[in-house]
């Protein structure tokens, strides 16, 4: 008589062993992660931006579509052919949007860099070492944080002009304190484990265990709030934009799409539609994956 | 407490010093220099170079900031490039503008965000409490000055109901601004009252309670609300900040005149003064206000109000 394969659970070696395998941390919060449907959703959308903007090139030429007046084709409604309409100057607003995502993303995600590098030595710094250092770092921080950070910003640009790496500074810098402060309590919750102790007594100097020892292991709650902040400098650029004061036209970015629309809206309100809902949509994305994974990767907040 | 409120407001003094020297600084960085604005067309060297010398612009920068500083303490904020008017006279008619919106705007979301979180916290299963978590992950992501753009859409060009820009239309005109700028700050509370007091109703002094009979008004509102609240309270002081950084762009969306626009005004006009006045004023703002939040704090917890007391005498 064969064995019926129903009767055995594994049909074959490996499936038998791999029961046993020890899954990697990775695997492991990538399987929570997708538990989370909403984060799920966040980093779908989140990622369908990231495609548009790498391929726009391929969707939308730069120089005869994207900046190029056309007033023959001024304030048409949205149709088959210019999917979210035409601008005040004729241009396709849908190929503007796409060229505004790349603008956003990468000023967006470089300030954040630069507000993260600042973080990571002024918030380690100050965690790591406590008393005096810290005590110092903080005031100066929180002295900054008198000011809010679109002020801050503007400062800056009121001071140096508003170019691309200007906007990339200023922003970065705008977000930097409130970044030592998370690098800084991230810092503070690891320095006392037994692990640290054991680095110092075999003789590790403090760079060796601040890059090795402390900063992997407060990763999580710093990754969760660059996500947050990658929104909120997207946010931020737009508003600048919005009021002016960031990238001037004829460069797509949405705040200042939305802010030359503004005076046609009242009988063309399709012009300040599309800009604003790829806004919408890049801050709720982040927003979600930010949610979802300060779930998966800080627990201890999990409801 | 008296001490502690007076040591607090002693220690805003440097603050808003090395916060003005850095603005100063900042500023005082920008290419080109005041006597081409204010001279326009009729610049020459050698009016340059004289005026400069008037308005100490040729000495270093530490000599000019000690020079500002110094009339700052006493309430002049300099003389504006542009309108030739003192800018405290402009700050002033400003201030009340911004105040409005401002203070308009955080009671529309204390008074909607606290109770729709309380709510929302205790029924959480319920369709009201989904529909409020996903109404309050928009809230959190919406542009304001998109919001702006389309309740103007709404209620001026569609509606008509209410005004679509400035203030002169008495309340109705202060209702769209104020929902634009509070929208952000009214989901952020409602969502952080709802976590913190989905928090504090799983702890155990609130299943004592519970077991001790006590109703469920009383468990919510007497015994759970006072614990909830600080994290609300803390977002609330927090975001007064964020408020104030919004209020550029409500203003410019509803042409409004207040702080905000004469912020960015100023800066298109390269008026140095007039940048320099609104920052401080608005830094002032916000450094008050987490004065005041650190006040409620120690009024609503005993436990804080307890350590300033065992302060104050230690001292």
């Amino acid at each position: 008589m064969p064995a019926s394969s129903t009767t055995r659970p594994f049909s074959t070696k490996k499936e038998f062993y791999a029961q046993f395998k020890k899954k990697s941390i990775a695997h492991e919060l990538w399987l929570r992660f997708l538990k989370n449907k909403t984060a799920v959703v966040g980093l779908v959308i989140f990622c369908i931006i990231v495609t548009v903007a790498l391929t726009a090139p391929w969707i939308a030429d730069y120089n005869t579509v994207v900046i190029k007046i056309n007033i023959a084709e001024r304030l048409h409604p949205p149709s088959m052919q210019h999917w979210f309409g035409t601008d005040e100057l004729g241009r396709d607003i849908m190929a503007r949007i796409v060229y505004g995502a790349r603008v956003s993303l990468l000023i967006g995600i470089s300030a954040i860099f630069v507000s993260l590098m600042v973080g990571l030595v002024l918030g380690g710094t100050a965690g790591y070492y406590g008393g005096k250092i810290d005590g110092a770092i903080m005031r100066a921080m929180d002295v900054f944080l008198c000011l809010p950070d679109v002020l801050l910003a503007l400062a800056i640009i009121a001071a140096f002009g508003n170019t691309k790496l200007n906007l990339i500074i200023a922003i970065g810098l705008a977000f930097s304190p409130k970044f030592s402060r998370v690098v800084r309590s991230a810092v503070m919750s690891v320095r006392d484990n037994e692990y640290i102790e054991a680095a110092r007594s075999i003789g590790a100097r403090d760079n060796r265990i601040i890059s090795r020892h402390v900063l992997p292991n407060c990763i999580g709650p710093i990754i969760v709030q660059v996500t947050l902040y990658v929104a909120n400098a997207i946010l931020t650029i737009a508003a600048l934009s919005f009021i002016g004061l960031g990238l001037q036209p004829p460069t797509p970015e949405w705040g200042n799409m939305l802010a030359s629309g503004r005076t046609f809206m009242r009988d063309f309100p399709h012009i300040v539609l599309a800009p604003g809902l790829a806004i919408f949509f890049t801050i709720l994305s982040l927003n979600l994956l930010g949610d979802g994974l300060r779930d998966t990767l800080d627990p201890r907040l999990k409801h | 407490m008296i001490r502690y409120i007076i040591r607090r407001l002693l220690a805003l003094i440097p603050v808003i010093l090395v916060l003005t020297f850095i603005v100063f600084t900042i500023l005082s960085m920008a290419p080109g220099d005041a006597t081409t604005i204010i001279l326009g067309s009729e610049y020459t060297e050698e009016l340059g170079a004289q005026l400069r010398a008037q308005m100490g612009l040729d000495r270093p920068l530490i000599v000019q900031y000690f020079h500002y500083i110094t009339n700052l303490m006493q309430g002049d904020f300099g003389m504006s490039y542009v309108m030739h008017t003192p800018v405290l006279d402009q700050l002033r008619v400003r201030l009340a503008n911004t105040a409005w919106i401002v203070v308009c705007a955080m009671l529309l979301c204390v008074s909607f965000g606290i109770p729709i979180g309380i709510f929302s916290a205790t029924k959480p299963n319920s369709f009201f409490s989904q529909a409020t978590m996903v109404f309050g992950l928009m809230g959190v992501s919406m542009p304001i000055f998109w919001l702006g753009l389309l309740l103007i859409l709404l209620f001026s060009v569609k509606l008509g109901w209410l005004p679509s820009s400035g203030l002169d239309h008495g309340v109705k005109s202060l209702i769209l601004p104020a929902v634009t700028l509070g929208f952000n700050y009214m989901a952020n509370i409602m969502r952080t009252t709802r976590s913190s007091m989905m928090e504090a109703i799983r702890q155990d002094f609130i299943r004592t309670a519970r077991a001790k009979g006590v109703s469920e008004h009383n468990v919510i509102y007497d015994h759970a609300l006072g614990n909830a609240l600080m994290p609300t309270i803390t977002i609330i002081g927090m975001d007064v900040g964020t408020l104030l950084g919004g209020v550029v762009l409500t203003e410019t969306v509803f042409s409004i005149p207040g702080m905000g626009r004469l912020l960015v005004e100023a800066i298109n006009q390269r008026d140095t003064p007039c940048v320099l006045g609104t920052l401080v004023i608005m830094a002032i703002c916000v450094a008050v206000s987490n004065l005041i939040v650190d006040l409620i704090y120690a009024y609503i917890d005993p436990r804080i109000r307890a350590q300033y007391g065992a302060k104050a005498r230690k001292a």
